[in-house]
C-alpha cells in the first residue's frame, strides 16, 4: 500500500489564485462582514415571522377598527364594506400575500412601517420616534447606573478581603431584586407621590408644558423620571450585584489569583486587574443582552407611570390591534437587539483576548 | 541540608545566616466540620543558600501545603497553627501582611503548580512580568521607565529560553511549557534567594518536563538561590536535587543527600518508595506500596505508617517516632534507628 504512487492532489491547492475569487473570499472571510450578514439574516427571519403570524390569526384589522368605531358611534353599518375596501387598498392589504410580502420587505429595507391604523394618518415611524426618545433616555440612564452600581457592589461583595458589614449593608438590594419593578413602582408611587406628595406620579413632564430646551423643563422632566427610574434601578442593581458576586467568587478560586498573591502584588492591583477584570467578562455579555431589552424593558413601569415611552405605545397598539404599529415597534426592538449583539460581538475581542476575529 | 537542630548549628560554628530558610516545628492545620486535619504536623528542616532541596511524598502527604505555608499563602480553612519559618533570619509566620507582600518575589518566589492557569488570561505576558516589578519599587524611589522595564522583560524571557516577542502575547497563545517558562521568568524577576517550585512540571509531557527542570537548574545556579522543589516524581527529583526530604501523612520521615538516600534508604517508607521505582537493569514485576495513606482525620495511634510498614513492631502502635539526627547529616523518624541517633 505504501508503494501506491497515485496521490490525490487537492485542485484548490494547485490552482492559481484568481484575484477576484481571492478578494471575494477575503471579503466574506472577514469577521465584520460575516457578522453584518448574520445581522441582516436575523432581521430578515424575524421580519418574516412577524409578517406571517398576524396573518395566520385570520383577523381583519381594518374591519375590526371600523367595527369598534361603529360600536362607539352607535351601530351604523351602512357603507362599512366600502370603507373597509378603501382602507385596505390604501394600506395595501387587498393585494395577494406574496405581493404584500415583497412590498413589506421593500418598505422594511427603508425602515418604513407605513401608517398607524389607530392614529391614521400619522405614520408608525412618527409615533415611534416620539416615544423612543423617552424610553431610550429612561432606560440608558437606569441601565448604566444599575450596571455600574450593581457590578461595583457585586465586586466588593464577592471579594474575600472586603469588610464583613458590607454584605449586611447590601442585603436590602438583594431583596429588592426579587420584587417586580411594577410592584416597587406602585409602592413608591403611593409613598412619594400620593402620601408625601413629593414627586409627580404620571407622565414624562407636567401637563401643559411643552418639550423645549429650557432649564425649567429639564428639571420638570427629571422630577417625572425619578420614580420610574428608581423602580427599575432598585430592582436591577441587585441583579447585577448577584451576578458579579458569583463571578468574583469563581475568579478567586483560579490559580492565577494565587499566583498574583505569590507575586506580592498590591492588593488594589489584584482586585482591579486580576479579579474584577476577569469577573467582568460575563457581566458584559449580560449587558449586551440587556441592551436588546432596553427599549421595552420597562413596559409595565411605563404603563404604570403613564410614561410616553415605546413600551407604553406598544401596550396601547396591542390593545387596539394596530398591526402596523405593533410591527413597527417589534421590528425596532428586533433591529436594536440584533444591532446591540452585533456591536458587542465586535467589541468583545477587545476585552477578552481569547476571543478573536478568526477566519473560517 | 542539615537536620534542624539548634545544637548542631552551634556546634559546627555556623551562624543562622548560613541558612536561607529555616523551618521549625511547622504545623499547618485545616479546620473541617469533621475535625482538625493536621496537613503539616511538626516539620523542621533547614535550607542553605544555593541548596536544592526536594520534598517528595504521595498526594495528601502535605508537601504542597508545606510549600504554600512557606510562602504564607495558606488559604482558609487552613492556617499556620504553630512553628516558625525563618527566611533570611526573619520569621515569616510573625510578619504583617505588608511585610510578607514585600518579601514575596523579592526574597522568595513561587513557580506554581499547574502553570496552565497561573497566568492572568486577559493580560499580556510582558505586563504580568512588569506588574510584579512595579509593585516592589521601594517607597520613595521612582518606578523604572517603560524602556527599562521592557528591556528587563526581554532579558528575563531570554534567560528562561523564550523569544522576547513572547512578551506581547496573551497566555492562551502559549504552550504549556512556554507558560511554565513565563512563570519562571516572573519568579526570577527580582532575583529572589529562594525559589519554591510546587510541582512545576505537573501537566507537562516528559520531554518538556526535562527541559523545564534543566532551565530551573540553570536559573538556580545563576542566582545562587536555594530551591525548594515539591514533587512526587522520584526520578525527576533525583536528577535535580542535592537533598531530599520524604513526607508521609504530614510529617517529614527522612532527610538526606540524594545519593545517600537512594543508595541506602533508612525509613521503611523511603525503602519501599525507591524499590517501587521501575528500573532498566532489573526486570521484575511492578510492585507498589501496599495499602493506602491513612486519612489525616483518622490517623492510627503511634507511627502513621504502621498499617503498611513491613518492619512494624509493638512500639510502632504505641509511640509516635521522634525525628532523629543520624550520621551523615541525615535524619529519620523511625523507631528502628534510635541507637544511631546523634544527641
Amino acid at each position: 500500500m505504501a508503494n501506491t504512487t497515485t496521490r490525490r492532489v487537492n485542485p484548490a491547492l494547485t490552482a492559481k489564485p484568481n484575484p477576484v475569487v481571492a478578494f471575494v473570499g477575503a471579503f466574506f472571510g472577514n469577521f465584520i462582514v460575516r457578522r453584518f450578514l448574520l445581522f441582516l439574516l436575523t432581521v430578515w427571519v424575524a421580519a418574516t415571522v412577524i409578517f406571517v403570524l398576524p396573518r395566520l390569526t385570520g383577523q381583519d384589522p381594518v374591519k375590526e377598527k371600523l367595527l369598534l368605531e361603529a360600536q362607539r358611534g352607535g351601530s351604523v353599518q351602512a357603507g362599512m364594506n366600502e370603507m373597509a375596501q378603501e382602507y385596505s387598498a390604501r394600506l395595501g392589504l387587498d393585494l395577494p400575500l406574496h405581493q404584500q410580502y415583497v412590498n413589506y420587505l421593500y418598505d422594511l429595507s427603508r425602515l418604513d412601517f407605513g401608517y398607524s391604523i389607530a392614529y391614521f394618518p400619522r405614520t408608525v415611524n412618527d409615533i415611534i420616534v416620539d416615544s423612543i426618545i423617552w424610553s431610550f433616555g429612561l432606560m440608558t440612564v437606569t441601565l448604566a447606573l444599575a450596571f455600574l452600581i450593581g457590578t461595583g457592589a457585586g465586586a466588593l461583595l464577592g471579594w474575600s478581603r472586603s469588610p464583613g458589614w458590607l454584605s449586611y449593608a447590601f442585603m436590602p438590594f438583594l431583596t429588592l431584586s426579587a420584587i417586580p419593578q411594577y410592584m416597587l413602582g406602585l409602592v413608591m408611587m403611593f409613598v412619594f407621590a400620593i402620601m408625601l406628595n413629593l414627586l409627580p406620579f404620571f407622565g414624562a413632564y407636567s401637563p401643559g408644558n411643552l418639550p423645549e430646551w429650557s432649564l425649567s423643563f429639564i428639571l420638570d422632566m427629571l422630577r417625572h423620571a425619578i420614580l420610574p427610574a428608581l423602580s427599575i434601578l432598585l430592582s436591577a442593581v441587585g441583579f447585577w450585584a448577584i451576578g458579579m458576586r458569583g463571578m468574583m467568587v469563581n475568579t478567586q478560586g483560579e490559580d492565577f489569583m494565587v499566583q498574583a498573591d505569590a507575586k506580592g502584588l498590591n492588593g488594589v492591583r489584584i482586585f482591579v486587574r486580576y479579579a474584577v477584570r476577569n469577573a467582568l467578562l460575563p457581566q458584559v455579555t449580560g449587558l449586551a443582552i440587556s441592551f436588546g431589552t432596553l427599549l421595552t424593558g420597562a413596559v409595565l413601569v411605563e404603563v404604570l407611570f403613564q410614561y410616553p415611552g415605546l413600551g407604553n405605545t406598544l401596550f396601547y397598539a396591542i390593545r387596539v390591534s394596530d398591526f402596523f404599529q405593533i410591527t413597527g415597534i417589534v421590528m425596532t426592538i428586533i433591529i436594536s437587539l440584533a444591532f446591540a449583539t452585533m456591536l458587542i460581538d465586535m467589541i468583545y475581542p477587545l476585552i477578552d483576548p481569547r476571543v478573536k476575529y478568526t477566519q473560517n | 541540608m542539615v537536620v534542624a537542630d539548634q545544637e548542631t548549628i552551634t556546634d559546627s560554628g555556623s551562624s543562622d545566616d548560613e541558612f536561607a530558610l529555616r523551618v521549625e516545628d511547622l504545623q499547618v492545620y485545616y479546620g473541617t466540620p469533621r475535625g482538625t486535619v493536621k496537613a503539616v504536623d511538626g516539620v523542621s528542616f533547614n535550607l542553605r543558600q544555593g541548596e536544592r532541596f526536594a520534598l517528595v511524598g504521595e498526594s495528601g502527604s502535605g508537601k504542597s501545603t508545606l510549600a504554600m505555608a512557606i510562602m504564607r499563602l495558606t488559604r482558609e480553612p487552613g492556617h499556620i497553627a504553630g512553628g516558625h519559618i525563618y527566611l533570611n533570619g526573619r520569621d515569616v509566620v510573625e510578619m504583617r501582611e505588608r511585610e510578607i507582600r514585600d518579601i514575596r518575589l523579592r526574597e522568595m518566589a513561587l513557580v506554581p503548580q499547574g502553570a496552565m492557569n497561573s497566568l492572568n488570561p486577559v493580560m499580556r505576558v510582558g505586563d504580568q512580568i512588569i506588574d510584579g516589578i512595579l509593585d516592589h519599587v521601594p517607597s520613595g524611589e521612582s518606578a523604572p521607565n517603560k524602556a527599562r522595564l521592557n528591556e528587563r522583560v526581554h532579558e528575563l524571557l531570554e534567560r528562561v529560553g523564550l523569544d522576547p516577542a513572547v512578551s506581547r502575547l496573551h497566555p492562551h497563545e502559549l504552550s504549556g511549557g512556554m507558560k511554565q517558562r513565563v512563570a519562571m521568568a516572573i519568579a526570577i524577576s527580582l532575583d529572589p534567594n529562594i525559589i519554591v517550585a510546587d510541582e512545576p512540571t505537573s501537566a507537562l509531557d516528559v520531554v518538556v518536563q526535562r527541559q523545564i527542570m534543566q532551565t530551573l537548574g540553570r536559573l538556580q545556579e545563576g542566582l545562587e538561590a536555594a530551591v525548594l522543589l515539591v514533587g512526587h516524581d522520584m526520578g525527576l527529583v533525583a536528577q535535580f536535587a542535592d537533598t531530599i526530604g520524604v513526607m508521609y501523612a504530614g510529617k517529614l520521615v527522612e532527610v538526606g543527600s540524594v545519593p545517600d538516600v537512594f543508595k541506602d534508604p533508612r525509613h521503611p517508607y523511603t525503602k519501599l518508595l525507591i524499590e517501587s521505582l521501575p528500573s532498566f537493569d532489573i526486570s521484575r514485576k511492578f510492585i507498589g506500596i501496599p495499602g493506602m495513606q491513612p486519612a489525616l482525620l483518622n490517623l492510627p495511634p503511634g507511627c502513621s505508617f504502621n498499617p503498611r510498614c513491613p518492619s512494624v513492631h509493638d512500639r510502632c502502635y504505641r509511640e509516635v517516632p521522634e525525628y532523629l539526627s543520624i550520621a551523615g547529616n541525615r535524619g529519620v523518624a523511625c523507631h528502628l534507628y534510635e541507637e544511631e541517633a546523634i544527641p
